[in-house]
């Protein structure tokens, strides 16, 4: 079993980034599982959200704490709280910021950094990250395919706004592959 | 189908086969995402019902409970303080033998506020005569809507019955669940048949006086008929497994059961982290188990005391305390092994929210082991 | 959070929720146009944007969270979303 720990704040689509992965894996035939950790119901507020994904029945339903992947929707969030805490070794971050990092992470966590709210003000015009990051997960972590994500998104939005959002995953998800 | 569905509309989409006349619900989190669900399907036309807005959870199973009276089909979805305002409409329903199945999102009661999940707010309502069933994942909780219906609205039963599945921890969860065709649903679940309604053409009035002399044989007979629903639900749940593949025909599940010397006793969500839990315990050679509650009311007394037969010691993880005394699920358990010389030892886990692990089960078989017991799990060092 | 009886809190409480971390524009307050008419103060649902000796309005960058209204409703257009880097 593979765990995804995402990191934002309310706003900011972590729950449905959660739910878009977790669909995108359950499409490409593996068990998933995706649920959020609320924290108080506002905007802005520090959210997590969790996504398994493993080849049997998922029945555990305690929060993640020990990830196996991690995204990070909003670097400020790493001044506040440990994002990293219980990350495995092998594991790969991915967080959201323009510059270039620069964070101490786990021995053996790969660091992957994405400048999503640049992507997102281009494509979609508002700082909304989600589709973004998935997008670059895809690429980092293989877990699910980019065509998996783009079908999830085209059932969840509407027709623009997949549009805009698929864009969004595209770019990403290139500029990860690039650079690896 | 299997679809990969929110736990809140994997509810919503069963209670839709159903076919309810009648929805009435004031929104509260954690269950909010069912009833929105609900509305959408009525204003979009793919749920003929009336969706009745209320001002408060009070009216809302008010207006549920006119409409069962009028012969109708009624739904209704609630948590925490939403059910507590409920509370005297609940034991109306069950005494004027009203049935009909609510949906409760488990979730903690005030105060201190908390949105998060335990099952104190159903469990405070259990002797109210509604029957409760707890769900352990999205599939039961969804499944259980058909079979609730079936055996509240059996002529010989007519109570009203809770589906009881943790707020956020399943509501909010997207898992694969698998759907039945409404053909399928149809086939199982009959129309609602009442033996006696309103009826402006032949009046009756229901939950009439009763003077001290007639007052205990009404309550006696709401209890004859809830201890006489455990046939029926092994009856509903038999017919399920024929027809949807799946069994409940038993109202207590047994897991790793077989020379089992810890059992551990649970309802609801926690079950599967359980059952995580013991495989990898099993794998280190401790013989531990798990007694998966999944109807509470009526409680399964035969059951409980058949599966735990064996057990050197067992240990009850209870979501709720039943204040000043212990844990509702553990005093149960106490009652039913009296006698037995087994030691039944309770744990009060998970109030308000606080996750539960696996290492979380790991250590309470430890503490049983050392017969370390009756007691709150894993407070903070300042009250510990 | 104390342990208190009753889980009692004085006031002032939320004053800890610093809720400027969450911001991806800023408002610019240029005090060029700006007529003074404490539009944005009122219509700021942080109620963080304070009037100074001068009578102008400043936001307290730790709790505006960058929601733009005041920007929005400035009738004067003196108020500018800025894209912030951190």
């Amino acid at each position: 079993m593979k765990e995804l720990r995402i990191h934002g704040r309310g706003g900011q689509g972590s729950v449905t980034a959660a739910e878009l992965i977790a669909t995108a894996a359950f499409e490409g035939g593996v068990s998933a599982q995706a649920f959020p950790m609320f924290g108080v119901e506002r905007r802005g507020a520090p959210v997590q959200a969790f996504v398994r994904f493993a080849d049997k029945k998922i029945r555990l339903r305690s929060q993640v704490y020990e990830p196996d992947y991690i995204i990070v929707q909003d670097s400020t969030l790493i001044a506040d709280v440990n994002v990293f805490a219980g990350m495995k070794k092998g594991g790969i971050a991915i967080v959201n910021t323009a510059k270039g990092g620069g964070w101490t992470v786990p021995p053996g966590v790969r660091l992957i950094t994405v400048d999503a709210t640049g992507i997102a003000l281009e494509t979609l015009g508002v700082p909304i990250t989600n589709t973004s990051l998935m997008g670059a997960f895809a690429a980092a972590s293989g877990e699910i395919t980019l065509e998996a994500i783009e079908n999830a998104i085209r059932h969840r939005f509407s027709e623009e706004l997949a549009r805009k959002n698929i864009e969004a995953a595209r770019r990403a998800y290139n500029l990860v592959k690039g650079a690896a | 189908m299997m679809r990969f569905i929110e736990g809140s509309l994997a509810v919503s989409d069963a209670v839709r086969m159903c076919r309810p006349d009648v929805v009435s619900a004031y929104p509260i989190t954690p269950q909010t995402h069912i009833v929105e669900s609900l509305a959408e399907m009525v204003a979009n036309c793919t749920l003929d019902a009336e969706y009745i807005t209320v001002e408060s959870e009070f009216s809302a199973l008010s207006a549920c409970l006119g409409a069962v009276a009028a012969g109708s089909r009624a739904y209704s979805a609630t948590s925490s303080q939403g059910l507590a305002l409920m509370f005297e409409v609940c034991f109306n329903l069950a005494g004027m033998r009203l049935p009909m199945v609510m949906t409760i999102a488990n979730r903690a009661i005030s105060a201190p506020l908390s949105i998060w999940n335990d099952q104190q707010d159903s469990i405070s309502l259990r002797d109210s005569g509604w029957l409760q069933f707890y769900a352990e994942d999205n599939q039961e909780a969804a499944d259980l809507h058909y079979l609730a219906y079936k055996v509240a609205e059996d002529q010989k039963i007519l109570l009203p019955a809770m589906v009881c599945f943790d707020g956020f921890i399943l509501s909010h969860t997207y898992e694969p669940v698998d759907m039945p065709t409404q053909e399928e649903v149809d086939a199982y679940l009959p129309k609602f048949n009442p033996c006696q309604r309103l009826d402006a053409k032949d009046p009756i009035s229901f939950g009439m006086f009763a003077f001290p002399e007639y007052y205990m044989e009404f309550r006696y007979a709401i209890d004859q008929a809830l201890q006489q629903s455990r046939e029926k639900i092994r009856e509903a749940g038999k017919e399920f497994k024929e027809k949807f593949g799946r069994d409940y025909s038993a109202l207590v599940e047994g897991y790793r059961l077989e020379d089992a010397e810890t059992v551990l006793v649970a309802m609801g969500s926690l079950c599967g982290t359980a059952k995580d839990a013991i495989d990898e315990m099993r794998g280190a050679g401790r013989k531990v188990g798990l007694l998966k509650i999944r109807t509470y009311r009526p409680f399964p007394g035969e059951e409980v005391a058949a599966a735990l037969k064996g057990a050197k010691r067992v240990a009850v993880l209870d979501k709720n305390i039943s204040l000043g005394s212990k844990g509702a699920v553990g005093l149960e358990v106490k009652d039913v092994l009296y006698g037995s010389g087994i030691p039944v030892l309770d744990y009060i886990v998970g109030l308000g929210g606080r996750d539960m692990r696996k290492r979380d089960i790991e250590r309470i078989v430890t503490l049983a082991e050392k017969g370390e017991g009756d007691l709150f799990y894993g407070l903070r060092e300042e009250v510990a | 959070m104390a342990l208190s009886v009753g889980c009692t809190a004085k006031p002032g409480k939320s004053r800890g929720n610093r809720t400027g971390a969450w911001r991806v524009f800023k408002p610019a307050f240029k005090h060029n146009k700006c007529t003074k008419c404490g539009l944005c103060a009122m219509v700021c649902p942080e109620g963080c944007i304070i009037e100074q000796e001068d009578e102008f309005m400043i936001p307290d960058y730790d709790y505006c969270k960058g929601c733009g209204l005041c920007a929005e409703e400035c009738p004067a257009e003196d108020i500018e979303m800025v894209k912030e880097e951190k």
